[in-house]
């Protein structure tokens, strides 16, 4: 995978997540194209489609779209199945999850997607597994560990 | 799961947010936070220390702002300092902060690495992955070069925990990826393949990503992976759905691990070992089997994980490409989804049909849907399955059913959405081309093309229709007589009005016995849509008049008249008024002869891969145009039966061409002698891209495609020149064709003819790997004073090359003085993600450009007699290093590019030669001798080399080279 968005229905991006290197002002660009370009079409249609050089693999979940660029030799059913994934891992965190979340826990959506995805690939597709690594952050939180 | 409130909440953070979402317009956004960057900074630069929750409160509002798209650029260091905090929770904000927002100030970058060292070090699972997870989120060169040996290490480590190696083998594929050659093999390969075999199937997960890239580079080294890889898999395809717990999704066992397994298994061609291939087939059937078993959910999520295993299982199917009985199974599943309900699986059916198409085995199953695939292109909803729906017909397109293939592209066409018409205007252009066993079909859907889809008619669709009709002359008269009807049209696009002035201007006789359609009546239609038509295409129509009043006398007066009017002879445009001026007085002082000579038919184009498919190519990147394979096979017909290669393209441009080699080659010829006949020479090759300079100053395809050297896209210098490159260059003197340059990856052949004082050279660079080649490009230099004596001209190369494909590159060579070094050629590519830099010298010496001259015994000697000054000559002793076979030793010497004198050396063991070398600037006679012992015992047969020319350093070049021959 090469990245991943997500962005609300009104084009504001909630979280980007970038596996390969492009400047700042790429990343501007490709994120501006791509939410135009998916927020074009209509629900109905499918969830793939050729963009670039790139395979764009998106679903919209409520008021948030999830949106990943995969390369030529990808698979796209099981990258919309790491979209699904990676919600239900957010759902069972905040409970329920809904945009507000993403907006105020920002930076545990990325501590979660760092569980799950690393440099793009899955690394851990237990759900379970996943939520334990999180926990048991979230247990240290506040412990002081010497130096 | 209680909500958010777990750990810390940074109010100030969640009350900055709130502000910001109730802002009511973007430049309150902006005041706020601007107010809120100046607070931060202010708490940064203040003298008042901050406490790690302030530091990690402030670093965590700056993030927020940059997220929001604003620019940061400060708070580096106090992200730094969060790293080494004793909090773990003022340590994640820090890594999150480097990971999203990394600067290359190397100052920074080194107090980060120690930071992550010491996590590294700590023996701390949690620590240890928050630092695993920074370096695979930057994945910088300066991070490969810190971590890539530890890396390795901590995952193959006996006491590493199962959620650390995880992060390890992904964080080691990040660094592979940027920087493959920091990333060294050694032992730890052999344990990296059997983590495969891990109990966490985490762990496997992982890893396989890991050992997928190696194997796809280092296929050798990591090839046990194949038989870990089945095991594992028929393992998983055999387990009941509840076996693996929670790697179960949705009823589905191991959904992801299956997928990057059989995505493993592409890496590499069919297991040998008899036992490891049937385990596998064995599962793909199973893969199979399932797909017809009925779901054991509703949810879309069963499905979707189902079928990913399933296309990932026919990918490989196709890949091996070996078993019939699987790939029709295959085909006939894709045929269900064709008409299934989900669009997501038409889609996918469409998509992977292409690939199919071009199996042999599958192909005709694959066209038994042709139907149903021109029924999704009429009626799906969604553009991009229609496209894929296009591309599909495409790929299915054979003999038997091209015509029904073009007729629906076409009618599509007319409805095709903007975004892929031109897409679709290339494909049947190609498709019309290549199976075009009646030209007359071919001719009549590029017109009807150009009438549905003008505007999406490229240059290179329009030039091919024409290349064709030059070289058929069975359809020039159809081609003719159909254009001419299209023009009637009271509007039609221009592209139709350049095609019809480029075909009457050269066949319009061929109608011309019809009073319908008579010489005027032709000139007075074509003339009728001057006005409407950009300079290009009047100064495309100008030169069909000129070829007018060779056709048909009876419209001289008439076009000289038109030529002569103010609008023509004084436009503003120069180079309108420039062809006005210049063909209205050749058509008034040529004689009719000359006229003829000038304005002769064009000689049939040499064969060159359609201009189209490369266009396309471009388009849709590599891996596209599948059709294109066979294309070798069946393009032959298409340019009259002619070999194809360079060999035959080359002896087709010399039989046919009249004119003089100027023109063949495509270089301007030297100074214009009349200044009006290199124009009119030119005249109608201009339209083509191949053309040089003349084309681009004759204003009709002014697209920049020529560059003398194509900018060098790679920052690097070009390598020095290969330490062999001077023996390369020695094995060409007495040669024009062969393998220039061979290694691993590539190999470089030559093919090369000379005229005069002009040369051609066709470079092919074939990719001798199954990987492509990427950013490939060459340069053409000539270093120091060769950049004065010869001039060197390369069109740019496509900068993919497929994995077994060949790329040609043209260079035109005009020798302007006679030169002693050789131009280098630089070749640049990636390779895997390694830059490859290599340079050699081009073969091009003096000799090229030797006439041979025949003269007899009296004038030899007269004129050796003449060059008899002690600069003149250049003489070498030297020992033979090959036998002194006769006939081998003729081959050379008439290699060289000399005439081979009979009958003038009094002794018949001795050879001499006289040529004369073309340059622009003057001609060198050069007189050649040479004697050998050929009496002596073989190892002390020695020649003697004696070379006389009017040039000293023309005879010791010369002299140099050929000694080196024998």
């Amino acid at each position: 995978m090469q990245f991943m968005l997500l962005f609300s229905r009104q084009g504001k991006l909630r979280l980007q997540k970038w596996y390969v290197p492009l400047s700042d002002k790429e990343r501007k660009k490709i994120s501006r194209d791509l939410v135009q370009t998916i927020l074009a079409r209509k629900p109905k249609m499918c969830s793939f489609l050729e963009w670039r050089d790139l395979k764009i693999v998106y679903k919209r979940y409520a008021s948030l779209y999830f949106c990943c660029a995969v390369e030529d030799q990808d698979n796209e059913l099981i990258t919309l199945e790491i979209i699904h994934r990676y919600v239900e891992l957010l759902d069972k965190y905040f409970g329920s999850v809904c945009e507000l979340d993403i907006i105020f826990n920002f930076e545990k959506a990325y501590f979660i997607l760092d569980e799950f995805l690393l440099g793009g690939e899955a690394q851990e597709t237990s759900k379970k597994n996943v939520l334990k690594a999180i926990e048991q952050a979230d247990l240290l939180q506040e412990c002081t560990f010497p130096v | 799961m209680p909500a958010v409130s777990k750990g810390d909440g940074m109010r100030g953070l969640a009350v900055f947010i709130s502000d910001i979402r109730n802002c009511k317009s973007k430049e309150a956004e902006i005041k706020r936070i601007n107010k809120e960057l100046a607070n931060i900074r202010s708490k940064f630069k203040g003298d008042k220390a901050l406490d790690g929750y302030s530091k990690k409160k402030y670093v965590c509002k700056l993030l927020f702002i940059f997220l929001l798209g604003h620019d940061i650029d400060f708070g580096h260091m106090e992200a730094v300092n969060l790293l080494s905090s004793n909090k773990y929770t003022e340590k994640q904000i820090g890594y999150l902060f480097i990971s999203v927002l990394v600067n290359s100030n190397s100052e920074l970058i080194r107090l980060i690495n120690n930071a992550i060292k010491n996590d590294l070090s700590s023996r701390n699972p949690t620590f240890m992955c928050l630092a695993l997870h920074c370096i695979a989120n930057v994945g910088s060169r300066e991070m490969a070069e810190a971590f890539a040996g530890e890396i390795p290490r901590i995952l193959v480590a006996g006491d590493t925990m199962d959620s650390v190696k995880q992060s390890a083998a992904l964080c080691l594929l990040r660094l592979y990826k940027a920087s493959p050659d920091l990333v060294l093999m050694g032992e730890w390969t052999s344990r990296v393949v059997h983590l495969l075999n891990d109990q966490h199937m985490g762990v496997v997960t992982a890893a396989i990503s890991l050992i997928t890239c190696l194997s796809s580079k280092n296929p050798d080294e990591f090839k046990t992976c194949v038989s870990l890889a089945v095991s594992r898999l028929s393992r998983i395809v055999s387990s009941a759905s509840t076996d693996l717990q929670d790697y179960t999704y949705y009823f589905v066992p191991a959904p992801w691990l299956s997928c990057k397994l059989l995505r493993l298994l592409q890496c590499y061609p069919p297991p040998e070992d008899g036992a490891v291939k049937g385990r596998l087939v064995e599962c793909l059937e199973t893969i199979l089997n399932k797909a017809q078993e009925p779901p054991k959910s509703k949810k879309v999520q069963h499905s979707n994980a189902k079928n990913a295993i399933l296309f990932e299982a026919i990918s490989l199917i196709i890949h091996y490409d070996s078993e019939p009985n699987l790939l029709v199974r295959a085909c006939n599943q894709l045929g269900q989804f064709l008409q299934h309900r989900e669009t997501n699986l038409r889609y996918l059916a469409l998509e992977s049909m292409c690939t199919l198409a071009s199996s042999e085995f599958s192909h005709e199953a694959v066209k038994t849907h042709i139907e149903t695939v021109i029924n999704a292109l009429k009626t799906e909803r969604d553009v991009s399955v229609r496209q894929r729906a296009a591309d599909l017909l495409y790929a299915m397109c054979d003999r038997s059913n091209a015509k029904q293939i073009v007729a629906e592209m076409l009618s599509y066409l007319e409805t095709a959405d903007y975004s892929i018409r031109e897409e679709m205007v290339l494909k049947v252009a190609i498709l019309a081309e290549k199976y075009a066993v009646d030209y007359s079909w071919y001719v009549d859907t590029i017109l009807n093309l150009i009438r549905i889809a003008g505007d999406y008619v490229s240059e290179e669709v329009w030039y091919r229709v024409i290349q064709i009709v030059i070289n058929r002359d069975d359809v020039q008269g159809y081609a003719a007589k159909t254009v001419f009807e299209a023009l009637q049209a009271p509007a039609c696009h221009e592209n139709m009005v350049k095609v019809g002035g480029y075909i009457l201007g050269e066949f319009g006789n061929l109608i011309a016995g019809d009073p319908r359609s008579s010489p005027l009546v032709q000139f007075n239609l074509l003339h009728s849509k001057f006005h409407l038509c950009s300079v290009p295409t009047r100064a495309l129509l100008l030169s069909a008049y000129i070829k007018f009043i060779n056709l048909f006398p009876e419209t001289k007066a008439t076009i000289q008249e038109v030529l002569r009017s103010d609008s023509q002879i004084r436009n503003s445009d120069v180079e309108l008024q420039q062809r006005a001026v210049e063909y209205l007085k050749l058509s008034s002082i040529a004689s009719t002869d000359v006229l003829a000579t000038v304005l002769e038919e064009m000689p049939p184009f040499p064969e060159r891969e359609s201009s189209i498919l490369a266009k396309l190519k471009k388009k849709k990147g590599p891996g596209a145009v599948s059709v294109e394979l066979e294309d070798g096979k069946e393009r032959g017909e298409l340019n009259g039966g002619g070999d194809r290669g360079g060999d035959a393209a080359i002896a087709a441009s010399n039989a046919s061409t009249p004119s003089p080699s100027a023109d063949l080659l495509g270089l301007r010829s030297a100074a214009p002698v009349s200044g009006v006949a290199p124009s009119a020479g030119s005249l109608l090759v201009d339209v083509f891209s191949e053309a040089g300079p003349a084309a681009s100053s004759a204003g009709v395809n002014d697209d920049g495609f020529l560059s003398s050297t194509p900018p060098s896209a790679a920052s690097e210098d070009p390598a020095p020149p290969l330490p062999e490159s001077d023996e390369l260059l020695n094995k060409f003197v007495c040669k024009n064709n062969g393998v220039l340059f061979e290694n691993q990856l590539l190999q470089i052949g030559i093919k090369s003819e000379y005229r005069q004082n002009l040369g051609r050279m066709y470079l092919f660079y074939g990719n001798k790997t199954s990987v492509q080649f990427v950013s490939f490009s060459t340069t053409v230099s000539c270093p120091g004073e060769l950049q004065s004596q010869l001039n060197v001209q390369t069109k740019t190369v496509e900068p993919l090359v497929e994995g077994g494909a060949q790329v040609q590159q043209v260079i035109n060579i005009e020798c302007l003085t006679d030169f002693i070094d050789a131009p280098l050629l630089n070749i640049k590519f990636r390779y895997g993600g390694a830059l490859q830099n290599i340079s050699l010298k081009l073969p091009v010496t003096i000799n090229k450009f030797f006439q041979p001259t025949e003269m007899a015994a009296a004038d030899f000697f007269q004129r050796w007699k003449q060059l008899s000054q002690p600069q003149q000559e250049a003489q070498k002793i030297f020992k033979a290093s090959h036998g002194m076979d006769t006939e081998v030793l003729k081959a050379k010497l008439l290699g060289l590019g000399t005439a081979l004198l009979e009958n003038v050396d009094p002794n018949p063991e001795n050879y001499v030669c006289a040529g004369v070398i073309q340059t622009k600037a003057q001609q060198v006679g050069c007189l050649l001798r040479l004697e050998p012992n050929a009496q002596a015992q073989p190892g002390e047969q020695m020649y003697r080399l004696t070379l006389r020319s009017s040039k000293d350093t023309v005879s010791q070049r010369v002299c140099d080279l050929l000694a080196e021959q024998f």
